[in-house]
């Protein structure tokens, strides 16, 4: 992956940027000890890594905005860092960036159980925003598998979403306002705690947007309340294609779960072995949740279960105990890491058409025997976001780099069978250079347009989401 | 004006765009004409039509944005699927004939009672296809449920009112109709009350689909709670809110009013009627407000969205003159906009050729960035020009 070469202009200015900074911030709050900027090199994408030039980490939109001034007015890059978890690379550093992280700014401001809505800094974890609600028994519902360490600030950034997302929505259906700073310092409120404003949907294009065209400093968030109860059936068949189509009967039939978690050998079998979960020796195995009160729970799960019978499933097992789903869950939930203990791997995230599962697992098991290198599927199958963990040796001489073509070939398909590279981990570097693959240039002009009318001098994270071939002239300006 | 512009595909269109010589006014089915209607060249989609893909099993449906609303919930119905978002049919406040199309129903953000519990149309938008005001035929988003890839101009798209760019092709996420529903109404003697009982229900785990107000024939306010899902569910949901809202007042299990509450049918009548979007507590202080301009004149209102958003409605008989009725609209948009919300103007005989702002007014900041994405997307200012103002 190819990042631009360092602006040595910028470089060669670092003291008095630094000086700027601790003018308006304090003075801990500026990081440019080379030996303390590492630990801003890289976020989860860790293949990729460069410390940047300075940190910061301001408390208050008012301190953003003072940090962005400065960095505007000396033409400096800034990246936008919440929790550091994206897969993407979105938070990787250039040599001569400053990172602004908002991970001190992580107060509730305000919350509405009436209105059923909280108002939080950008940098409070996902999941503490569920437990600032908790006890009156609310929830946020977008549920990133990351949700203990990332930041609503990267959710917002990346339109972030969970297990639970089929029922809820991903972020952008979650996210009521925002305050933004723009890269000349200008604070502004979008949105709020009412819905659907009439005028433009800015709001909607700030949620996804990558840290391209603003930082966001606050957020006002739906807030829902807790269902009574959810449990899970554990449903395993012999092949894949059996399971795609009994997902499918079950979204016909009208019942609508929370969700629907699929895995296939490869991660099954790893996840028993790391977890021992107790699954059972299949091809594909879904799980599927459902919420209400205990009857309700029962009557769907019932429903459920008479679809999957139709398919003959090789194992029924629907949780009677709390006990029960929770080791019916360990597996999936534990299934990045269980990977991570045998392999490297590299986790995609396009997403496919339901109706084409069948066939993209195919050919996915096509390339993974012609690349040489192993694949296990677990994704959230009810919205067709796949999720392919491609497992290779760092170590070894060329394997990432066969790894991430094999990688690039996956994210191909799916865009050929209707799909999209990315469903919930953003573009970050990863896909940039496969944006052409899925978008004319039209339809990349336009985007880059967008991000003109925010930040034309193009200072914010400019060396993401579009190749840079692409952005070249305008990161040139 | 010449007669109006029918572009049979996106190639017609882009060269329709490209060779406009002046403004065009954009329009489906012309049911909506909402908003500050400049003289122009009109253009309608009604003659891109079709249903271009429909995958049940993946609860997708694509189609050409002429195609009608009736078309496609038809089509749905079939597959005992639907619009869950139940857009609004704006017909009878408005006056209009004609077919809500698809197009409008994107452009225009329109949402129904549902909106609380499931989103509004730009959440159910996957991906739009559309020609911009230089003739450029541009895609976004696509036809999956989640897609996170570029920027999602799906949502900018979305309630732009065709300043953006002339949508021909929608994606669209559609869900299963529910096996059954039942709405249970409380009867509440102040709009307080109202409010609070339906906060109170959206605030239980039961999943409210709709929870409206409506003025009582007899006097008072009945508060609409509808719970939606599988029979046995809806039964046991519908028991547990009876109990909590009995504090409130009688409960009674009543016929299905959602058809009525969405679309304002019984408004037909009225000269003037505003939309407004608060946070739903907030909807309080807007009709203490027009309680006291109105006084003994009175007024119409519905609530819907928990309160969140705002019916407001006059008849012709309510309103003194044309100076009094301007000076009413300007201190709701103020009002509003002290409530950080927003109020517009939906219709009225009576201010029809005033010069106003029938939408709110935007913040400076926001002003500047919405100008400036118009110009983007439309640098000879052609696509339905001051229509958001
Ligand atoms: C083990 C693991 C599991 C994961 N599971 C999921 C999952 O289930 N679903 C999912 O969607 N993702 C998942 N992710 C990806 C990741 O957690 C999400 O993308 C998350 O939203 C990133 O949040 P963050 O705070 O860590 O952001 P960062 O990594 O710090 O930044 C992400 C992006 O946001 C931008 N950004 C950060 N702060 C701001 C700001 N204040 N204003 C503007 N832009 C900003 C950055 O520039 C960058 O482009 C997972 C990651 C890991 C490591």
């Amino acid at each position: 992956m190819e990042m631009p070469q360092p602006n040595a202009e910028i470089l060669s200015k670092k003291a008095k940027v630094a000086a700027a900074l601790r003018a308006v911030l304090p003075y801990d709050a500026v990081i440019d000890d080379p030996s303390e900027t590492r630990a801003y090199e890289c976020d989860a994408l860790t293949a990729y890594r460069c410390p940047p030039m300075i940190a910061v980490l301001p408390a208050t939109t008012q301190e953003v905005s003072d940090v962005l001034k400065i960095c505007h007015r000396e033409g400096v890059p800034v990246v936008p860092r919440g929790s550091g978890t994206s897969l993407a690379g979105g938070a990787l550093p250039t040599a001569d960036c400053v990172i602004l992280g908002v991970a001190k700014m992580n107060k509730v401001l305000e919350t509405d159980y009436d209105n059923r809505l909280i108002r939080v800094q950008s940098g409070r974890t996902n999941l503490s925003v569920s437990g600032a609600v908790e006890e009156e028994d609310f929830f946020y519902a977008p549920d990133p598998s990351s949700q203990l360490a990332c930041a609503i600030a990267g959710n917002i950034a990346m339109n972030s979403g969970g297990a639970h997302c089929l029922k809820y929505g991903v972020t952008t259906n979650n996210l009521m306002g925002v305050t933004l700073v723009m890269m000349d310092g200008e604070i502004i409120e979008v949105g709020g705690g009412y819905l659907d404003a009439p005028g433009l949907d800015i709001l909607g294009v700030i949620c996804g947007s990558e840290g391209q065209l603003g930082v966001v400093t606050e957020a006002t968030l739906r807030i829902l309340p807790k269902p009574e109860g959810a449990r899970p059936v554990m449903i395993a068949f012999d092949s894949n294609e059996v399971a795609g189509a009994c997902v499918a009967d079950i979204i016909k039939a009208g019942v609508l779960p929370v969700a629907i978690e699929f895995m296939d050998r490869p991660i099954i079998e790893i996840c028993e072995n790391f977890a021992k979960a107790g699954y059972p020796d299949c091809e594909a195995l879904l799980i599927v949740e459902v919420e209400g009160s205990e009857a309700e729970i029962q009557d769907q799960l019932d429903r459920i279960s008479r679809i999957a019978k139709k398919h003959n499933p090789v194992e029924l097992r629907q949780s009677q105990s709390a006990a029960e789903s929770a080791a019916i869950w360990l597996g999936r939930k534990s299934a990045f890491g269980a990977v991570g203990q045998v392999a490297d791997y590299m986790c995609l995230d396009g997403t496919i058409p339901v109706s084409a599962l069948p066939e993209v697992l195919r050919r996915i098991k096509e390339l993974s025997d012609q690349y040489g290198l192993r694949v296990g599927n677990v994704f959230h199958a009810g919205d067709g976001n796949m999720h392919p963990l491609i497992m290779f040796n760092a170590n070894k001489e060329g394997d990432l780099e066969l790894c991430e073509s094999m990688g690039a070939d996956v994210l191909r398909l799916c865009v050929e069978v209707g799909g999209c590279l990315t469903g919930e981990h953003g573009v970050g570097i990863e896909k940039r250079d496969l944006m052409e693959t899925q978008y004319s240039a039209e339809d990349l002009e336009i985007q880059m347009a967008v991000k003109d009318v925010f930040d034309p001098g193009w200072l914010l994270n400019p060396s993401k989401v579009f190749p840079l071939s692409v952005s070249q002239s305008r990161r040139a300006s | 004006m010449s007669d109006m512009l029918y572009p049979a595909d996106e190639a017609a269109l882009s060269d329709m765009l490209r060779e406009a010589a002046g403004p065009l006014r954009i329009m489906g089915g012309g049911t909506r004409p909402i908003g500050r209607i400049a003289p122009a060249q009109a253009l309608s989609t009604r003659r891109m039509q079709g249903i271009t893909l429909y995958e049940p099993g993946a609860m997708t449906l694509v189609a050409k944005t002429g195609t009608s609303i009736e078309e496609i919930e038809a089509v749905l119905a079939a597959e005992k699927q639907r619009l869950a978002f139940e857009p609004m049919d704006h017909r009878a406040i408005l006056g209009t004939s004609g077919q809500p199309t698809l197009g409008g129903v994107i452009a225009a953000n329109v949402s129904g009672p549902r909106r609380i519990q499931v989103g509004a149309a730009r959440d159910f938008a996957l991906g739009v296809t559309f020609v911009d005001g230089t003739g450029q035929v541009l895609s976004n988003g696509g036809r999956v449920m989640k897609n996170v890839t570029g920027y999602d101009l799906v949502k900018l798209m979305s309630g732009s009112w065709g300043t953006l760019g002339v949508l021909t092709e929608v994606a669209l996420k559609v869900l299963p109709v529910s096996e059954t529903q039942t709405t249970l109404k409380v009867h509440v003697t102040t709009w307080a009350d109202a409010v609070a009982s339906m906060s109170a229900a959206l605030g239980t785990p039961f999943d409210v689909s709709g929870a409206a107000t409506v003025q009582a024939k007899n006097g008072g306010f009945d508060s609409l709670i509808r719970i939606e899902g599988f029979e046995t569910s809806v039964q046991y949901r519908a028991s547990e809110l009876t109990q909590c809202l009995a504090k409130f007042g009688a409960v009674d299990a009543v016929v299905d009013p959602w058809a009525e509450v969405k679309d304002l049918t019984a408004w037909a009548d009225l000269d003037t009627v505003w939309r407004i979007s608060v946070r739903p507590t907030d909807s309080l202080s807007v009709l203490e407000l027009m309680q006291n301009l109105q006084q003994d004149r009175g007024f119409h209102c519905q609530l819907d969205w928990g309160g969140g958003l705002i019916w407001l409605g006059l008849e012709a008989a309510q309103m003194s003159d044309v100076q009094a009725g301007l000076a009413l609209h300007q201190t709701l948009q103020r009002h509003v906009a002290q409530l950080r919300g927003h109020a517009t103007l939906m219709t009225s005989g009576l201010l029809r050729d005033q010069d106003l702002c029938h939408f709110q007014p935007p913040e400076r900041a926001i002003e500047r960035v919405s100008q400036s994405l118009r110009k983007t997307f439309d640098p000879r200012g052609i696509l339905n020009p001051e229509r958001m103002s």
